[in-house]
């Protein structure tokens, strides 16, 4: 092999991410020293990204099949059955290493590698969404990332012609040195026309699709694997440029090379770009591949084969085509403008041989490139559990209606309309249920049966207890799809943690996935993709664990779908679920008492499915006019959110005699729901829900134009509002700090 | 009424324009690729639906105003043929000449995405023949380039010869302040051409034609086109 390239040296394996008992495995699975580009290989295939080597022993506890489930981890996304044929294609992925050095591509990228995912399936995509965490709003930096975020997570769907739907922001200290962007993407295909990474047959042309190959992102997957230091900003040039227009030609190329009975195997080029994909294609199908790297298509001159093996130039597909159909997908992606070239073929050797101008550059055991990477049972240690903080023995600082308007105007709780008017969420023309609500609502085309989708999870929780924060994680997503009136299907997950070398973040990851588990098994809601992103450190302090939650659930009619909006004066509100006031850990704690402290609110998965099954049985009658979960800031933020939707306010009563005010209406027990009913509806609702064993108490009625917490201050809609919708706005026009 | 849809490779609110003409003519339009250079026969209607045609990295439509199939659109025009742009068909038919003024980016210089209410100013062209003079209708707005300018001369004109089609609007149909989102001049969020058989608007009714998803105040629109011929 060429002798122009660089000695292997204890240096550059450690450079490449390799630990030295890595590079001793890799020593005794080849035989020899493996040359340059086979250490690119290793490190692309075996880095923490690509090889989930710490989380995957933990992975393998999920629950991830079920009677709709079609395809569950492991493939480019996930697959379930809706039924008359169709099938729902999700998954959720993060970007958030190159999205806090370039804030814009990071996060435009992030959303592009999504889509990729799912229209690599087969599927079109119908939605997109997104969950981002940023660090404390009066960090120097924080504006500057916002700003470019979410600009570039419109730039990207926006012109690709998918809608953001959902998503949510947060603010947290915790994230200063480490944002995240989880981008999640949903698609509809046939049930019975899925495609696979699977390639079959041998001596098939191994065909490259797309944008051409150039240096940008090498090493992408092997940063997202390292922890952050202040050196990491030199690494602006790893991460790729994203050209929405591009990966649109790329959707409409594939499917119609999809539709014309072309297609073998498919696959994205992602992270590491055409090494992941080949070795997929061939790995899973226990074949070999044979790469010709002359005949891939470049931007850039004299590319050597390392830079071509592992640059993460966006928009490019990796197929397996029919031989016979070459003339016709060549055809189809001449019309739409894109390269297409012939770059090697399957063979039976299982090997992964990789020439460039015919000189042999690496020749590898395809099949232990990916099965036999290492894998990790990393030591790790449970997190301590906090004490229960009861509310009476915390001092309220502020009267309820202080607390409230202080709560709905907060950093964490505000409207995000100022994100997600940036977002084209119409486009399509079925979107029923727009950002706002507990779900998003998306009809399938014709109709009238239609998705409902969501990202949710409460980090704060899950840092001061992972299993619980693990399992409220889900419990919250097939909340907010009950809401709507949903069924839900199942869940996508995107496990954000801090450096798995350090038993106590191991300890949340294993906490979480163990909680997530659980959830998922108790509510028939299984983990059909997701992703894992670890090393979220910056100088020895980790993200908080934030396993995100993506979700979707089926709506037989969306004209049935419920909304949080108060409907009607005049109607009573009832509180669905049981509640003690559990104050530790809440928003209330948090951003009006200062404290970030004691046990979450535990989650009763029995009671959650129960509260949950009763609800959606209220929606699917038509009793319920108006449906809201209740989670941060409790009772009271959510009615408050419920009458902005509505425009129409609402009396509530007094605490009942016992109850600590701030518990009353700022607790955040679990698997509640405030739902509005008719007067004449709202005794029958009461005793339905007895007789099921449901506490549902009736806390007020709707009407005017404020909301009147018990005996305390009555507080306008119009300066609810200004609150609620002010914040963005205002913290975004403030003045630019460059960090 | 036969139309036509043009589809350039970036389009993406084509499949959009297609299900509303659909709904409000019974039949599907043609589709037509950019690099064709003539429209099927017979046509009456060519619409310019939204999008990123080239992946407008450049000014907005300035590539999508030069491909093959535009010769056949202006020549369309010509023969007083109805051509209605939305969007970033708004943007081309601007870059193409076929009508005057500029869209730049929005005062903010962020893509809005809102519930958006239009002054229908009048009622008596091809597009408009199914609302009322004044009317106030609800659409929705989704773009980062809307922000329509002309020189004083051209507005001059636009408006001597009553050639806005629509300008942005409260609820209560009052012009001005937040209900001019993008900073277009004279609240502007469409024009017609001379003849008022072109239209462009950057606002989009293709997509409020459903109760179920927003409402059906922009069907009529289509609706209005559908007995245009």
């Amino acid at each position: 092999m060429s002798s122009a390239e660089p000695a292997i040296t204890p240096e550059l394996v450690a450079s490449h991410g390799l630990k030295p008992d890595e590079y001793d495995r890799i020593l005794k699975l080849i035989g020899r020293e493996p040359s340059f580009t086979e250490l690119g290989i290793f490190s692309a295939m075996w880095n923490e990204h690509c090889s989930y080597k710490s989380s995957k022993i933990w992975l393998k506890t999920l629950p991830v099949t079920g009677p709709k489930v079609i395809q569950g981890p492991g493939e480019n996304a996930g697959v379930v059955d809706i039924g008359d044929g169709d099938a729902v294609v999700f998954k959720m992925e993060s970007h958030n290493h190159p999205s806090f050095i370039e804030p814009y591509q990071g996060a435009a990228t992030g959303v592009g590698g999504i889509l990729r995912d799912v229209f690599t399936m087969g599927a079109r995509p119908v939605a997109a969404l997104n969950a981002l965490r940023f660090g404390a709003p009066d960090h120097p930096r924080t504006r500057h990332l916002v700003s470019g975020v979410v600009a570039g997570v419109g730039g990207y769907g926006n012109s690709f012609g998918v809608p953001t739907v959902g998503g949510l922001v947060g603010f947290h200290p915790r994230y200063d040195g480490n944002i995240l962007v989880n981008a999640m993407a949903v698609g509809l295909a046939k049930a019975d026309a899925i495609f696979y990474a699977k390639a079959t047959g041998v001596g098939l042309p191994v065909v490259y699709l797309g944008s051409k190959t150039g240096r940008d992102g090498i090493h992408g997957a092997t940063m997202a694997s390292a922890e952050f230091d202040e050196a990491s900003e030199e690494k602006r040039p790893t991460v790729q440029v994203g050209d929405p227009f591009a990966e649109k030609l790329l959707l409409e190329a594939c499917l119609e090379l999809m539709a014309s009975g072309s297609v073998v195997a498919i696959q994205d080029m992602g992270a590491a770009g055409l090494t992941c994909s080949a070795v997929e294609m061939g790995a899973k199908g226990d074949l070999g591949i044979r790469l010709d790297l002359e005949t891939v298509p470049v931007r850039e001159t004299g590319m050597t084969a390392y830079e071509m093996m592992l640059s993460e130039s966006q928009e490019r597909m990796l197929m397996v085509l029919h031989p016979e159909k070459e003339d016709v997908a060549r055809a189809i992606f001449t019309k739409w403008g894109l390269d297409f070239a012939v770059v090697g073929h399957t063979t039976d050797d299982l090997r992964f041989k990789v020439f460039l101008n015919g000189e042999l550059k690496a020749d590898l055991p395809i099949k232990e490139l990916g099965d036999q990477a290492p894998e990790y049972d990393r030591p790790h240690v449970e997190t301590p559990k906090a004490a229960e903080i009861v509310a009476s023995s915390v001092a309220a600082p502020l009267d309820t209606r202080e607390a409230l308007m202080a709560l709905v105007g907060s950093p964490e709780l505000s409207s995000r309309r100022w994100v997600w008017e940036q977002y084209d969420h119409i486009i399509l023309g079925e979107t029923v249920q727009k950002p706002g609500g507990d779900a998003a609502v998306v009809r399938v085309e014709g109709g009238p049966k239609g998705l409902a989708l969501t990202a949710d999870v409460t980090p704060r929780y899950c840092e001061a207890d992972p299993f619980e924060g693990g399992k409220q994680a889900v419990a919250e997503a097939w909340r907010n799809l009950t809401a709507v009136g949903a069924k839900p299907l199942a869940v996508t997950d995107n496990l954000n943690f801090g450096n798995p070398e350090k038993p106590e973040i191991m300890g949340q990851l294993v906490g979480c996935i163990k909680g997530i588990g659980e959830a998922c098994r108790a509510l028939d809601f299984p983990v059909v993709s997701g992703n894992v992103s670890l090393y979220n450190e910056t100088q020895g302090r980790a993200i908080l664990p934030t396993p995100t939650i993506g979700a979707v659930g089926l709506l037989d009619d969306v004209a049935k779908s419920a909304t949080i909006a108060i409907k009607r004066e005049g109607e009573a509100v009832i509180v669905i679920g049981d509640a003690k006031g559990w104050i530790g850990r809440s928003c209330w704690l948090w951003l009006v008492a200062g404290r970030e402290e004691g046990a979450p609110p535990p989650v009763d998965l029995s009671v959650e499915k129960r509260n949950g099954d009763f609800v959606r049985s209220m929606i699917s009658a038509g009793v319920a006019t108006a449906v809201h979960d209740v989670s941060d800031g409790g009772l009271a933020v959510a009615v408050a959110e419920m009458a902005l939707a509505g425009r129409i306010g609402a009396r509530l009563y007094a605490p009942p005699a016992g109850a600590t005010p701030h518990g009353w209406w700022f607790g955040e027990d679990q698997a509640r729901y405030v739902v509005t009913t008719s007067e004449q509806n709202a005794a029958t609702v009461i005793d339905a829900a007895a007789q099921a064993g449901i506490t549902a108490t009736r806390i007020g009625t709707t009407g005017g134009d404020r909301l009147i917490p018990g005996e305390e201050a009555p507080i306008l809609l119009d300066e609810l509002r200004e609150a609620h919708e002010g914040w963005f706005p205002r913290y975004m026009a403030g003045p630019a700090v460059d960090a | 009424m036969k139309a036509a849809v043009l589809v350039f490779p970036g389009s993406n609110r084509e499949r959009d324009v297609a299900k509303a003409l659909t709904r409000a003519t019974g039949h599907a339009p043609a589709m037509v690729w950019h690099a064709e250079t003539s429209l099927p026969e017979g046509t009456d209607l060519v619409v310019l639906p939204g999008g990123f045609s080239y992946g407008d990295y450049l000014r907005c439509g300035a590539i999508a105003a030069r491909a093959p199939v535009m010769d056949a659109v202006r020549a369309h025009a010509e023969r007083g043929g109805l051509a209605l742009g939305i969007c970033n068909g708004f943007q081309i038919l601007v870059e193409s000449g076929l009508l005057p003024g500029i869209l730049t980016r929005n005062k903010d210089l962020r893509f809005i995405c809102k519930s958006q209410h239009l002054k229908v100013e009048r009622a008596d062209t091809a597009f408009t023949r199914t609302y009322a003079e004044g009317q106030i209708i609800e659409v929705c707005c989704a773009h980062g380039e809307g922000n329509y300018f002309a020189d004083p001369e051209t507005l001059e004109r636009l408006e001597g010869e009553g050639r806005v089609a629509f300008r942005y609007c409260a609820a209560d149909g009052s012009l001005g302040g937040t209900a001019n989102a993008n900073g277009s001049v004279n609240d502007i969020a469409g024009i017609y051409s001379e003849k008022l058989n072109v239209l462009g608007m950057m606002p989009h009714p293709e997509n409020l034609v459903d109760a179920a998803v927003g409402g059906t105040d922009g069907l009529a629109l289509f609706s209005g086109l559908a007995k245009a011929a």
